[in-house]
């Protein structure tokens, strides 16, 4: 077994040249084949790539599907996402429990099946949904968990627990998966019909300065979130000094509610690579990384086999169309579950193979990035913008949209309305108008931008989808009337404490506290004082934070308090008698009134 | 080409040479930005952020954000005083602190910070977790009840000592120091002479056998708080 082990690793590792960069696809390849990456397999690990043991488990440690300890060789991750609880996941997970025998974080007593939660997988328009193994399975229920337990124990094969097909390239026969797209409204850019190829012979009659210039006239903004100038940030990476550069797309769609890259990958992939390419050509990279996350393996093959058929057409590979002294190619990087992966520094130590911390900026990517070169990391959406513009000019693009936030956007629209899924709208729209395209006309509460976003009231549903009002990278999930606010915010605090990489003190410790006042107000033990602690311990978060996750991590918080204050104000306890509602004291003489066997006389009875 | 940078300090003007951190730039200066992680000699972290400095408006750690000309830093503004106090806050009911019988009473920069903000007590529930004593080698012990993951002993291992002792693994609550061997700190190459051993700022590393043997009064913080040494331009 030991030796078999010592040569498992040494192959996987000469697969990847025993480089240490390529340590995210070892330590993936040796838990695929092993079970997990034990620390016998790290200290293998580490003498193959020429690093310390202890680093390898730096690595594997950092997430969530990495394992350092044998797991089941069927893992059930069902999703725990707001959305899924609002669809009943609890009822879904006490089926598998029941079925099972165990619960959550334990393995079969045989060895065969785990059982973990994860948070957002990005099927909200499907919820509730768990993976298996790679496959998704979606609209779980109840007696579906049970069939499902029962089929996995007559066969282990989680493909086959796919029964219907979903629509698109769902079926094609590399995905074979029963996800549904959901594209309620196809827009004029990203779901165009494809020409491909096309964009990149055009930009290839440009010179790479005249390519920068079109996106710069589109006013292309990245389509993340934050809304940087795309053009902008290629000119810094293509004037940044060094001799290799590279262009990272963002695939790492994890923000709670996100589902909208999932969609475009299914359906317009060559866009997205055509974007890359030509990113690729403007900057001047010969080298392109799709970092995709690890809940969307599902989609690697066909992926894989898009890259493939571009490169059989000359879209890809060596002087790409004929232009000689143009290369470009593009690798897939696979995640390993890790939301803060999504911000662009942690998800360059990632493809580094490494923990997934963000870096320190400066120095910024741009100028140092992927392996200390200038590097341009841009979302799936915002590369398919690109691809637009080169087809059709800046002009064609600019004219959707306002005039500070130019083109469409895609929503990811989930939870209580008729039609959960993917729009593209003109940047501009109103929030009114989206929740009416969904069919959530009673709505009382909308999350725009997924957990880091903000909890909008209804008296504010006439602001405005943009960069300048309302920015989002496309999640808006909907609440009735009878969904409970705060409960959302603390479903959203509980998610940033497990997502949080712990680097920086702010980030690591506050949401844990901001969680535990939150929680405590829900119970009823809230005191008035608690409100302004919230925004004390929140404001701190946010200010002194050093990422973009710990940046908004407490926007849950303090938009609800903001929005929503009277939630709050109605659970809060006035001290009577001297007592304070937080203070439990029965709970907390009950361990000593076990050791002297009696129950104190002054707690009553 | 100029070989200084100006910029100031909450109104104080601070020249600086090309290439220096904001911190590094004020300590030359004499002035005092509240700091944890750092350490000189060592890459800088930016990970306690107690340094929070605000930069044109904007919270960048002094530790790693460079000098630039005619950048206006705010240092030390009531706001942002208190938000260190609350980190400070957050690291003691983080771990299991308990100053009065730890033997680093008087040498820690935790304490010493507490202490230069006024805080007797923290106002953040404490979360006792539940945390490991390695106590494997002969000399150095590891208390990680004590540990605020300042990563002052990763680096210096790693970049100093060349050895590589330390990492973290694990993230957000559950990060903690690793040891790069699977029996404890006694199977790896650490050696009490290391410069890892040294860079603890609380008392999570310790060397064993030299607990105490500085009296109270003679202990680094007893008298000045932390960071008069700065400021008094030494």
């Amino acid at each position: 077994m030991s030796a078999n082990l010592e040569a498992t690793v040494k192959e996987i590792c000469r697969k990847y040249n025993n480089e240490r960069t390529r340590l995210m696809d070892i330590v993936r390849d040796v838990q695929a084949q092993c079970g997990c990456v034990s620390g016998r397999a790290a200290e293998l690990i580490a003498r193959q790539v020429g690093v310390h043991r202890v680093e390898v488990q730096s690595t594997v440690s950092f997430y969530a599907f990495l394992s350092e300890r044998p797991k089941g060789h069927v893992v059930i991750r069902l999703c725990n996402d707001v959305i899924d609880k609002m669809h009943g996941v609890d009822r879904v997970a006490r089926a598998f429990e029941e079925e099972l025998g165990i619960s959550f974080g334990q393995t079969t007593p045989d060895g065969k099946i785990s059982l973990e939660w994860t948070p957002c997988i990005g099927m909200c328009d499907q919820a509730p949904a768990a993976l298996i193994n790679d496959v998704v399975v979606t609209e779980l229920h109840r007696s579906r968990a049970r069939e499902i337990v029962h089929e996995l124990r007559q066969h282990m094969d989680p493909q086959r627990l796919v029964r219907r097909l979903g629509d698109g390239n769902n079926a094609h026969p590399l995905v074979q998966s029963m996800v549904m797209n959901n594209v309620r409204l196809p827009g004029p850019i990203i779901f165009s019909p494809v020409n491909r190829g096309e964009a990149i012979r055009r930009a290839l009659a440009m010179t790479p300065a005249e390519v920068i210039r079109a996106v710069k006239t589109a006013r292309l903004r990245g389509r993340g979130g934050a809304g940087f100038p795309t053009g902008m940030k290629w000119e810094f990476a293509r004037g940044a000094p060094g001799a290799r550069r590279y262009v990272i797309c963002n695939a790492d769609e994890g923000e709670p509610g996100t589902f909208k890259d999932r969609v475009i990958l299914t359906e317009r992939a060559d866009r997205v690579f055509a974007g890359m390419t030509i990113a690729g050509y403007a900057v001047g990279a010969e080298e392109g990384i799709l970092y995709l996350r690890a809940e969307y393996a599902y989609l690697r093959r066909f992926l894989e086999d898009v890259l493939e058929k571009r490169r059989q057409e000359n879209l890809l590979g060596k002087a790409i169309c004929g232009h000689s002294g143009f290369n470009f190619d593009i690798r897939i990087q696979m995640g390993a579950g890790a939301y803060v992966c999504g911000e662009e520094t942690a998800l360059i130590s990632s493809c580094e193979g490494r923990r997934g911390d963000p870096k320190t900026r400066p120095p910024f990517p741009a100028q140092k990035g992927y392996l200390d070169c200038p590097t341009v990391v841009n979302n799936v959406e915002t590369l398919c913008c690109v691809t637009k513009i080169l087809e059709e000019g800046p002009a064609a693009f600019s004219e959707h949209g306002s005039a500070g936030s130019t083109g469409t956007k895609l929503l990811s629209i989930s939870g209580d309305c008729r039609s959960p899924g993917i729009y593209e709208v003109e940047l501009g729209i109103k929030l009114s108008e989206v929740l009416r395209l969904a069919g959530a006309e009673d709505a009382s509460a909308v999350q725009v931008g997924g957990a880091s976003g903000q909890m909008v009231p209804p008296a504010e549903f006439g602001r405005t989808i943009c960069f300048d009002d309302l920015a989002t990278g496309g999640a808006i999930m909907v609440f009735g009337p009878n969904r409970d606010v705060l409960e959302v915010a603390e479903h959203f605090m509980e998610f940033f404490v497990e997502e949080s990489c712990g680097y920086c003190t702010p980030c690591r410790v506050g949401n844990v506290l901001l969680k535990e006042r939150l929680a405590r107000i829900r119970a009823g033990q809230g005191e008035p004082g608690d409100l302004e602690y919230l925004e004390e311990l929140g404001q701190t978060v946010k200010t002194m934070s050093r990422c973009g996750l710990g940046q908004t991590s407490a926007n849950p918080v303090l938009t609800t308090l903001k929005n929503f204050r009277a939630a709050y104000e109605s659970r809060l306890c006035q001290p009577t008698n001297g007592f304070r509602p937080a203070f439990d004291l029965r709970q907390a003489v009950r361990a000593a009134e076990a050791v002297v066997g009696r129950s104190s006389a002054h707690v009553g009875g | 080409m100029s070989t200084t940078i100006e910029f100031t300090i909450d109104g104080k003007n601070i020249q600086a040479r090309p290439g220096q951190t904001i911190l590094e730039a004020a300590q030359q200066a004499g002035v005092y930005i509240p700091r944890l992680c750092y350490m000189k000699g060592l890459t800088p972290f930016g990970g306690c952020r107690v340094c929070t400095v605000l930069v044109n408006g904007r919270p960048q750690a002094a530790c790693t954000q460079p000098v630039a000309p005619g950048m206006v830093v705010e240092n030390n503004s009531p706001t942002l005083q208190r938000y260190r106090r609350n980190l400070i806050d957050m690291l003691f009911v983080e771990g299991n602190h308990f100053c009065m019988f730890c033997e680093k009473s008087g040498n820690c920069e935790l304490q010493a910070l507490a202490y230069r903000f006024g805080i007797t007590a923290p106002k953040y529930p404490y979360m006792f977790p539940q945390r490991d004593v390695d106590a494997t080698h002969p000399d150095i012990f590891i208390d990680r009840n004590r540990c605020v993951l300042c990563g002052r002993c990763v680096r210096a291992s790693r970049d100093v000592d060349g050895k590589h002792v330390f990492d973290f693994v694990g993230r957000g609550p559950h990060k903690k120091v690793a040891v790069n061997a699977e029996a404890g700190l006694g199977a790896s190459n650490a050696d009490v002479r290391d410069k890892a051993m040294e860079a603890c700022p609380v008392g999570a590393i310790l060397k064993k056998r030299v607990g105490y043997v500085v009296p109270i009064g003679q202990r680094l913080y007893d008298h000045k708080p932390i960071g008069a040494e700065i400021e008094s331009g030494r």
